[in-house]
């Protein structure tokens, strides 16, 4: 589904991505960890271009999406995101929210994009507040509304970026709880996370990268029981 | 001292009667304030409309490295304009650019919808690079194109922080058009120092300035209702 062929991307002189080849198939759920400032949002914020890439491919459903002609708007209607700080549109309502993106990309009429977003709200059990704002909401609702807003989409992928990192503790439960059931739907999911506990339930494969590179991956029983490369090990020993 | 405080009562009538009311002076004033009005409203249009696009055009040259050229000329028209006096601006227009014209107040129109196009297109700026990055990526990653993302999410958002800035300007333009008088457009100062010429006396100029005032106060009033309606959903 997502093939990356020798990615990088620098800042100036900064070589960020040193060269990612990886290949991700449908219905996967693909975790990364790894320090801070290994390159690991950046990986993921270059597969819907929010990052442009400064070398090599990534091909999205059998279209190169590095190559410019290739219409980058259409590909990410495909591609889901969410972000760590939640990002919400905070002029619109919930309901506003959710509805904006299908409505004037003409994906859906207004009322089946109503219809759909309060289905979705139904379903994560926030249907009260479709006419709120979203500085009314708690953090870990706001997550929440974020997620349905890019389901809205339809999207045959998700990419999530350390969408619990800012949210109190008690909150970060009922945003994994959503992530788990999208999981459980069969979503491929490519996740950036600081936790471990997820990674090990729901993912099918576990990605550490370090210094811009992927340094080891594999199924989470043997990425957490047997680390294989010294610099895993040392970084497991330390959160886990 | 009863009869020096009617006197001076009765004088004041007498003046203002002189200054507002014979020969029809009120409809001078009336009409100056109608040109007033109509400066202000079409520099207002003509600036909103300049500055909107050139801050949407210095945001998308911020990079778009093929816009430069845009980007440089929007740069030398704020520099020239913000550096050299409006009153100046306005003669020039009037006797060089177009030398031609019989009337003056459209083209005191134009000078000033140019002049504060520059001045609204850095509040504007200021206020589309204040709202944070974030909901730009997040409509991008919906797949909403650069456009779609500036007109459905960032402006209504900039909207509300350069509108305090934005209600300053209109209310300095206001004031800004008394000086139309230098091109011969005959608007509330202009119309208040014809009278003053007549009367020997600075009553109607009073008389202008609390028009002024009045026009001010209502504005701003106007605009903190404006302000408070759309912080409304900021609010927890």
């Amino acid at each position: 589904m997502i093939s990356v062929k020798n990615l990088e991307k620098s800042f100036h002189d900064n070589l960020v991505l040193k060269g990612i080849s990886t290949e991700i198939e449908q219905g996967e759920k693909v975790v990364i960890v790894g320090p801070s400032g290994s390159g690991k949002s950046t990986f993921l914020r270059c597969l819907n271009l929010l990052e442009m890439p400064t070398g090599g491919e990534i091909w999205f459903e059998g279209a190169n999406i590095t190559d410019k002609k290739n219409d980058i708007n259409r590909l990410r209607q495909k591609m889901g995101m969410v972000f760590q700080h939640f990002n919400l549109f905070s002029h619109l309502t919930i309901l506003q929210n959710i509805t904006l993106a299908p409505v004037k990309l003409k994906l859906q009429t207004a009322e089946e994009a109503k219809k759909n977003a309060m289905r979705l709200l139904e379903r994560i059990g926030l249907a009260d507040k479709a006419e709120a704002y979203p500085p009314q909401l708690s953090g870990g609702q706001k997550q929440r509304i974020a997620i349905v807003r890019a389901l809205a989409m339809n999207p045959d992928v998700m990419l999530f970026d350390e969408p619990t990192s800012a949210l109190d503790p008690e909150m970060v439960g009922e945003v994994l709880l959503v992530m788990k059931e999208l999981a459980a739907e069969g979503m491929t999911m490519v996740v950036v996370t600081h936790e471990m506990g997820f990674a090990r339930e729901v993912a099918t494969r576990v990605m550490f990268m370090d210094d811009g590179r992927i340094v080891e991956e594999a199924p989470p029983q043997e990425f957490f029981s047997n680390p294989k490369n010294p610099r895993l090990q040392d970084f497991l020993s330390k959160v886990l | 001292m009863q009869p020096v405080l009617l006197n001076a009562f009765s004088d004041f009538g007498e003046t203002l009667y002189e200054n507002l009311i014979a020969e029809d002076r009120y409809k001078m004033i009336l009409g100056g304030l109608g040109n007033t009005l109509l400066m202000a409203i079409g520099a207002t249009l003509i600036g909103v409309a300049i500055g909107l696009v050139i801050a949407i055009v210095k945001y998308f040259a911020s990079d778009n490295k093929k816009l430069w050229i845009l980007d440089k000329l929007c740069d030398v028209y704020i520099t020239v304009i913000r550096g050299t006096p409006i009153v100046v601006q306005l003669l020039i227009m009037y006797t060089a650019i177009f030398a031609a014209a019989s009337n003056g107040l459209p083209v005191a129109i134009l000078a000033f919808g140019i002049n504060s196009g520059a001045y609204v297109a850095e509040i504007i700026r200021g206020g589309i690079f204040a709202v944070d990055k974030g909901q730009t990526e997040a409509g991008r990653s919906l797949g909403l194109n650069k456009l779609q993302t500036m007109r459905h999410i960032v402006l209504p958002q900039a909207f509300k922080n350069f509108l305090p800035a934005l209600g300053n300007e209109f209310i300095a333009l206001l004031k800004e058009t008394s000086v139309a008088g230098y091109i011969a457009v005959r608007d509330l100062t202009k119309a208040a120092d014809l009278i003053r010429g007549r009367t020997f006396n600075s009553t109607s100029l009073f008389t202008v300035a609390l028009i002024y005032l009045l026009l001010v106060m209502v504005m701003t009033k106007g605009l903190k209702i404006l302000e408070r309606r759309l912080s409304k959903n900021d609010k927890r």
